[in-house]
């Protein structure tokens, strides 16, 4: 159904301040300068051989052409949130950077949720605890395909 | 930049197909171990050149970072397409999270045209990733390749509309109160915006979010015609918020691919740091490049890499299918004898 724009309480304002949008912002470029830092640093540990890989460097080659399905077979490499109790292997620390940028959407739609309670903007909430069931669903590792 | 500046490029961005024969015998697909006998860093060093190019001429092109990364990777590298998929989301959401921040601070892109469109497209880009992890490798291979050519095609034909007429939002967006206002800078001038159609929209963001999951192919390509062409959002707004809406799309199939175990690191970090280095390089020659040519390129190269993994594809079933026939062979041959 189309509406008449005289029956749109639409005032565009460039000065209206968007809270959500600047906390969510914020939170992003603090997460993303950290996770990528975490990742770098932690990948530098890992080729540098300071810690012992999971799986030799040098052996990679032999698994990474083959379906994941078998690569986790034949390497014996964790999979899920198996490398958190491996974590101090050189090849698994790299997943802490990893996991930071990919779990830090979630820390920026939580965030905003009080500010939109606040502003009483029912239907965002929902959407944006929606989108934090969703993501967090992705994350534990419940559900996953397979070949 | 001139025809050799271009010619330079072009000859950067075919080194990915030279890489093809230095493949170690590893087809996708292929069960064997592939030991190339070349030290260890060889192929991350060429993963991290490779990437490096591919994101300066990503940025010329205008396309995402993670478009040409699955089907120029997963065509000439000795990799699976498994972890391809995975580094390509990874790489796809790493962009996005650099360049969120300042999309959102500048208001170029919208949180509030963002969310309801993100909450579709995630949840669907999981099904995708489930979807394209549950099918065999060379169905995949051959879907990949013929997405490759259709979005070949599409950035041959789409126009694009820099701020599209909406006469009348509909009664979705008002709801939703999905309006916003920039400054476009070169003018200096404010414009404001809304938009209509938000239904379909929306309804096109679901095959955008599985196609997205399954190909691991970041989904900027599709995102900026819908936002733009379909539901009136102006090209910038269209551009910027497409390219946020990939660290929330690309975040729920990479955890899928992620959990499954799809991800290495020596893969992934070279290629995150090449695109991200050669983003900032892309981003000073812009001025000095002619986008067209590039573009042209681009559509040239993503053609030839959709057409091998089409042929890759058909090749992985007749190996599949193969030793059943030898087996029915040898079964006939014993049964005669």
């Amino acid at each position: 159904m189309e509406i008449d724009n005289e029956e749109l309480e639409i005032e565009p304002d460039y000065k209206i301040k968007l809270e959500e949008q600047e906390l969510y912002a914020s939170i992003l470029a603090k997460g993303m300068y950290i996770g990528l830092l975490v990742l770098f640093i932690t990948f530098i540990v890992y080729v540098s051989g300071a810690v012992d890989p999971c799986l030799p460097m040098g052996t990679l080659s032999q698994y990474w052409s083959m379906n994941v399905a078998d690569y986790l077979q034949a390497s014996g490499c964790p999979g899920g949130w198996g490398w958190i109790m491996m974590v101090g292997r050189g090849d698994l620390l790299n997943f802490i950077g990893i996991a930071i940028l990919a779990g830090l959407t979630i820390v920026c739609y939580i965030a905003i949720v009080p500010v939109l309670i606040k502003k009483k903007d029912k239907i965002y909430v929902v959407i944006a605890l929606l989108e934090v069931l969703v993501l967090c669903l992705a994350a534990s590792g419940l559900i996953s395909g397979g070949h | 930049m001139g025809k050799f500046g271009n010619a330079v490029l072009l000859g950067l961005l075919l080194i990915a197909p030279v890489a093809g024969p230095l493949q170690a015998g590893g087809a996708a697909g292929s069960m064997a171990p592939a030991a190339d006998g070349a030290p260890w860093w060889i192929w991350p060093l060429i993963l991290f050149v490779v990437t490096f190019v591919m994101g300066v001429v990503a940025v010329l092109a205008g396309v995402g970072g993670g478009v040409l990364f699955v089907p120029i990777i997963s065509g000439f590298f000795p990799f699976h397409l498994d972890f391809v998929r995975a580094t390509g989301l990874l790489v796809a959401l790493s962009g996005a999270l650099a360049a969120g921040p300042g999309l959102l601070k500048t208001r170029l892109a919208s949180l509030r045209l963002a969310l309801p469109v993100a909450l579709i497209a995630s949840t669907c880009a999981i099904v995708g990733a489930m979807i394209g992890l549950a099918l065999p490798t060379h169905v995949v291979q051959i879907c990949l390749g013929t997405t490759i050519l259709g979005i070949c095609v599409l950035m041959f034909v789409a126009k694009k509309s820099t701020i599209p007429d909406v006469p009348q939002a509909d009664t979705l967006s008002r709801t939703l109160k999905i309006y916003g206002v920039y400054r476009e800078e070169s003018t200096g001038q404010i414009i404001e915006w809304k938009i209509h159609r938000t239904p379909l929209g929306l309804c096109l963001f679901t095959i955008i979010g599985v196609m997205a999951g399954m190909f691991g192919l970041g989904a900027g390509w599709a995102n900026v015609p819908v936002l733009n062409l379909v539901m009136g959002a102006p090209l910038k707004t269209s551009v910027a918020t497409s390219k946020f809406l990939l660290s929330i799309t690309d975040t729920s199939a990479a955890w899928i691919y992620m959990n499954r175990g799809c991800v290495i690191p020596l893969m992934v970090v070279p290629s995150l740091v090449g695109i991200m280095l050669g983003s900032f390089v892309g981003v000073r020659l812009l001025r000095i490049s002619k986008p067209t040519i590039i573009r042209w390129m681009v559509i040239l190269v993503l053609a030839f890499a959709g057409f091998k993994a089409v042929h890759k594809g058909i090749t992985s079933i007749n190996s599949v299918e193969q030793p059943h026939h030898a087996m029915s062979e040898a079964s006939a041959l014993v049964d005669h004898l």
